[in-house]
C-alpha cells in the first residue's frame, strides 16, 4: 500500500504524555482487539494442532505429531486434501474462463456504461454468499429450470446439486467478481494501439489474442488465479449448502470437526494445512510473476 | 476493422456471462413472490404469503434485530478505534507504522473458517461463546482492518496545507484534528461506516462459530434455514436484505462515489 506513505508532519499533539505516549494511547484499543481476537487465537490454534484429542471432545495438553501423521496416514483425509486442491484448481480455471471476456469488455468500455457495468460486477459481492448459494439451489434443483430444460431437449437429466458439480458451478459464479476486478487491475499494460498494430500488420483476431493480448494480461491473470484459488480452498458456505453434506472439502471438514465431532486438535491441524496451502499458492504466484517479467 | 471494437459474437458471450453472474441474485426476487409450499422456479402461482410468513417468524425477526444492533455497535466501535489508529499510523509515523498497519490489517489475510475456529477455541475458554460481547469482538476483528485501510488511505491522500495553516495560526493539535482533519476525512468516514456495517451485517462464517442457541444473527439463521429445508422464505428475506444493501450503497454513492470506495 502506498497510501500510508505520508510526508512528515509539523503539528503533533503536545499533551503531557509526549509524542510516543500519545501514539501508544491512541493505538492501544486496536492493539488490544487485535491481540484478543487475532494474535492470541491464531497462536493458540497453531499450538492446538499438537495437542492430543480425547474421545468425547476433550483435549489433553501435549506435544505430539499424532494429528499430522494421522492426517497423512488416513486415506479419507489424503483424498479430501487432494480433492480440495483439484476442485479449487478447477474452479479457478472455470472462473478465469468466464471472467476474462467480461473483464476485457469492461476494459474497453468507457463512460457511464463502464460505471454501470462495474456496479453490476461489484453488486454480487455485496450480496450474502448464503443468498447467492440459495439462488443456485433454486436454479440447479432436480425440478429446476436448468435440469428440466436439459431433460426437455431429450437428454437424461443430470444431477447438478448436492455433488461436486454443483459446488463448482456455484463457487465459480461467487468468485467471478474477484477474478474480474483482479484482471481489470492487471489490464493496465493492455494498450488498444498495440492490438491495432498487430491487426494492421495482418494478424488474424485469434493470433492477436494469443500472441499479443494474452501475454500482456498475464500479471492480472496470475493475481486473479491466486485470489480465487485461495478463496476456493477456504470457502465454506457454498460447499456446505450446495454440497448437501455429500461433498467433503477442507473447509467443511474443519467446521464438522470443530462443531459436530468436537475434535479441536484435528480441526486445528486441518486449518494449519489450509494456511500451508495458502503459503504454497503465494510462493507459486511469486514464481509466476518473476517468470513473466 | 478497429481492434478495440467488440464484435457481435463477443458481445453475446459477454451478455451470457453477465447473466450467469447475476442469475442467482436476480432469481430470488420472483421466488419471493411464489405461492408454492416449496422452493421451485418458476413458481406455478404467485402470492405474498412468504412475506406474511416472514412477519410471523419470530426467530428471523429477532435474528434481524440482533444483526442490526450488532452491525451498528460494531461500526461505531470500529470508527472510534480505527480513526485514532489511522491518525497515528499515517501522521505520526513513529514505531514502525508500516509494521503496525500490516499487523492490524492481517486478519483479512486469514480465511474466515480458520479465524472463526481460532476465535471459537479461545472464546470457549473465557466464556464469550454465545454472548453479544463475543460477537462484537469477533466482528471487530474483521471490520477494523477494512476501516483502518479506508481511513488510512483517506488520510494519506489529504493535503497537509490546511492542517499546517491551522496549527501555524495557533490551533492546538486536538482542535486542528477536530475542526480541520476530521471534517476533511468525512468521505472516508462515510465509506468506512458503510463498509463496516455491511461486513458485520453479512458476516456468516466467523459468526457461525460464535453464536449460541439463544443468540443468533440473520445470516446464520438463514444459513441454518437453507441447510435444513428448501422453501421460499429465504427468498423474501433475501429481497429485503438486497434492498437494505442497495440503500446503503446508494447513500455511499451520493456522498462519496461508489467506485472510489469499493474498487480499491
Amino acid at each position: 500500500m502506498t497510501a500510508i506513505a505520508a510526508p512528515s508532519v509539523p503539528a503533533m499533539p503536545r499533551l503531557a504524555l509526549g509524542r510516543t505516549g500519545t501514539a501508544t494511547l491512541l493505538l492501544l484499543p486496536i492493539a488490544i482487539i487485535n491481540a484478543i481476537g487475532f494474535i492470541l487465537p491464531v497462536l493458540n490454534l497453531a499450538r492446538m494442532s499438537f495437542n492430543e484429542a480425547l474421545a468425547g471432545g476433550g483435549v489433553r495438553e501435549a506435544f505430539t505429531l499424532a494429528n499430522w501423521t494421522g492426517l497423512f496416514g488416513d486415506t479419507f483425509y489424503v483424498e479430501l486434501i487432494v480433492n480440495s486442491i483439484t476442485v479449487s484448481l478447477g474452479i479457478t480455471l472455470a472462473t478465469l474462463v468466464v471472467s476474462y471476456p467480461i473483464a476485457l469488455y469492461l476494459h474497453r468500455s468507457s463512460g457511464r456504461w463502464r460505471t454501470f457495468l462495474t456496479v453490476l460486477v461489484i453488486s454480487p459481492l455485496l450480496t450474502s454468499a448464503v443468498v447467492r448459494t440459495y439462488g443456485w439451489i433454486a436454479l440447479l434443483a432436480d425440478q429446476g429450470p436448468i435440469v428440466s430444460t436439459i431433460a426437455a431437449m431429450g437428454f437424461s437429466p443430470p444431477r447438478l446439486m448436492f455433488n461436486t458439480t454443483g459446488v463448482i458451478i456455484g463457487l465459480t459464479e461467487i468468485l467471478m467478481p474477484y477474478m474480474i476486478l483482479s484482471l481489470l487491475a492487471g489490464f493496465g499494460r493492455l494498450d488498444p494501439r498495440v492490438e491495432e498494430a498487430a491487426m494492421t500488420l495482418g494478424a488474424p483476431p485469434a493470433r492477436t489474442f494469443w500472441r499479443v493480448i494474452l501475454p500482456l494480461t498475464l500479471p492480472g491473470i496470475a493475481l486473479g488465479c491466486l485470489l480465487c484459488f485461495v478463496l476456493a480452498v477456504s470457502s465454506f458456505i457454498t460447499p456446505k449448502l450446495l454440497g448437501g453434506g455429500r461433498v467433503f472439502l477442507l473447509a467443511t471438514e474443519i467446521y464438522d470437526q470443530a462443531i459436530v465431532t468436537l475434535n479441536w486438535p484435528l480441526a486445528a491441524t486441518l486449518s494449519m494445512l489450509v494456511l500451508i496451502i495458502f503459503g504454497a499458492a503465494l510462493a507459486a504466484y511469486a514464481r509466476v510473476l518473476r517468470a513473466i517479467d | 476493422m478497429e481492434a478495440n471494437e467488440t464484435s457481435v459474437p463477443m458481445k453475446i458471450v459477454v451478455a451470457v456471462l453477465f447473466l450467469f453472474l447475476l442469475a442467482p441474485v436476480i432469481l430470488v426476487v420472483p421466488i419471493s413472490f411464489s405461492g408454492e409450499q416449496i422452493l421451485s422456479f418458476p413458481p406455478e402461482s404467485w402470492s405474498l404469503r412468504w412475506y406474511a410468513a416472514l412477519a410471523d417468524n419470530p426467530k428471523m425477526i429477532s435474528a434481524f434485530w440482533t444483526s442490526l444492533m450488532l452491525g451498528a455497535i460494531v461500526t461505531l466501535i470500529s470508527l472510534a478505534v480505527a480513526i485514532p489508529a489511522a491518525y497515528v499510523i499515517v501522521r505520526m509515523r513513529t514505531m514502525g507504522s508500516t509494521f503496525l498497519y500490516n499487523l492490524f490489517t492481517a486478519p483479512l489475510l486469514l480465511p474466515t473458517i480458520v479465524l472463526g475456529l481460532a476465535i471459537l477455541i479461545v472464546f470457549a475458554s473465557i466464556g464469550f461463546l454465545g454472548t453479544f460481547t463475543g460477537l462484537v469482538i469477533g466482528h471487530l476483528v474483521i471490520t477494523l482492518p477494512y476501516a483502518l485501510r479506508v481511513l488510512a488511505t483517506t488520510l494519506g491522500n489529504l493535503n497537509l496545507s490546511c492542517e499546517e495553516a491551522a496549527s501555524t495560526l495557533g490551533g492546538r493539535p486536538l482542535t486542528v484534528f477536530r475542526r480541520v482533519t476530521l471534517p476533511m476525512m468525512a468521505p472516508g468516514i462515510v465509506a468506512a461506516t458503510a463498509l463496516c456495517f455491511l461486513v458485520s451485517f453479512d458476516e456468516v462464517v466467523i459468526t457461525l462459530f460464535l453464536t449460541g442457541p439463544r443468540l443468533t444473527t440473520l445470516p446464520v439463521e438463514l444459513f441454518h434455514h437453507v441447510e435444513s429445508r428448501a422453501d421460499p422464505l429465504v427468498a423474501s428475506v433475501s429481497v429485503l436484505l438486497i434492498l437494505l444493501t442497495l440503500a446503503v450503497v446508494m447513500i455511499v454513492d451520493r456522498t462519496v462515489g461508489l467506485s472510489k470506495t469499493f474498487v480499491k
